[in-house]
């Protein structure tokens, strides 16, 4: 799966839209899926998950800055992204099936937040690019 | 990622096949019919029973293939360009049933290779087909 020039202009745009408030969109997308995918949560033993909650309102914030980094340098993801690459395949270790999860759930954050920006065409551009960069922080895994 | 190491074990391995290479293809293509009976859908204008000449060929298509992905690991997504594009526009085969003829290819090497088949083999066997895979559903979307 390869981003055509179509799909990097509507990430692009995308990302644009949402501008500064890709800090919310980030914690709202891990609330949701802390709360659609339980399982999910047994990566985070040391935060308090409540609603509000400052510790996922910083990682949030952390997860937007890697994406909005990534969109910026989407012709280099896998440069880009080298460090995170690293932590995760060295530290982290976080099973690669829930990087879908919160792909999926970032998306519908979008949707919710922006109903008439996702068209399907713009739709399809968003999850290829949540799926590439998931495919490059798993890449080091072995 | 395919490291040097996997590379030369992976190159090794399908030396060491000596000719078998084709009753590999059939017998991997003959256990995924049986263990997951849903890849059947893909061939309604086959005879699918044990032995089938048409399983032999097709098993030989695609031992033929991996052939030329282990002659070019370095340059996966060129080698199999053409049949990348087969799948993409054609074929359209669900990319979950690539895991499943792995499988099946890696259990029919494991069992002529016996020890040979050693954990390191194994996976950089399992890392090739999962690069294969890859470039096969490239084109898709």
């Amino acid at each position: 799966m390869v981003l055509s020039a179509a799909d990097k202009t509507n990430v692009k745009n995308v990302f644009a839209k949402i501008g500064g408030q890709a800090d919310e969109y980030g914690a709202d997308a891990l609330e949701r899926m802390f709360a659609t995918y339980p399982q999910t949560k047994t990566y985070f033993p040391h935060f308090d998950l409540a609603k509000g909650s400052a510790q996922v309102k910083g990682h949030g914030k952390k997860v937007a800055g890697a994406l909005v980094e990534a969109v910026n340098h989407i012709d280099d993801l896998a440069g880009a992204l080298s460090k995170l690459s690293d932590l995760h395949a060295q530290k982290l270790r976080v099973d690669p099936v829930n990087f879908k999860l919160l792909g999926q759930c970032f998306l519908v954050v979008v949707a919710t937040r922006n109903p008439a920006l996702l068209t399907p065409e713009v739709h399809a551009s968003l999850d290829k690019f949540l799926c590439a960069v998931g495919t490059v922080l798993t890449a080091k895994y072995r | 990622m395919l490291t040097a190491e996997d590379k030369k074990l992976i190159q090794q391995m399908w030396g060491k096949l000596g000719g078998a290479e084709e009753e590999i293809g059939a017998d991997a293509l003959n256990r995924m019919f049986h263990a997951y009976p849903p890849t059947k859908t893909y061939f309604p204008h086959f005879d699918l029973s044990p032995g089938s000449d048409q399983i032999r060929g097709h098993g030989k298509k695609v031992v033929a293939a991996l052939t030329t992905a282990i002659k070019n690991m370095d340059n996966l997504s060129q080698a199999l360009s053409e049949l990348s594009n087969l799948h993409a526009y054609n074929l359209r085969v669900d990319p979950v049933n690539f895991k499943f003829l792995s499988q099946c290819l890696q259990v029919s090497l494991a069992t002529r290779l016996g020890k040979d088949y050693s954990p390191e083999v194994h996976s950089a066997v399992d890392k090739f087909m999962s690069a294969v895979a890859s470039v096969l559903a490239e084109k898709y979307r």
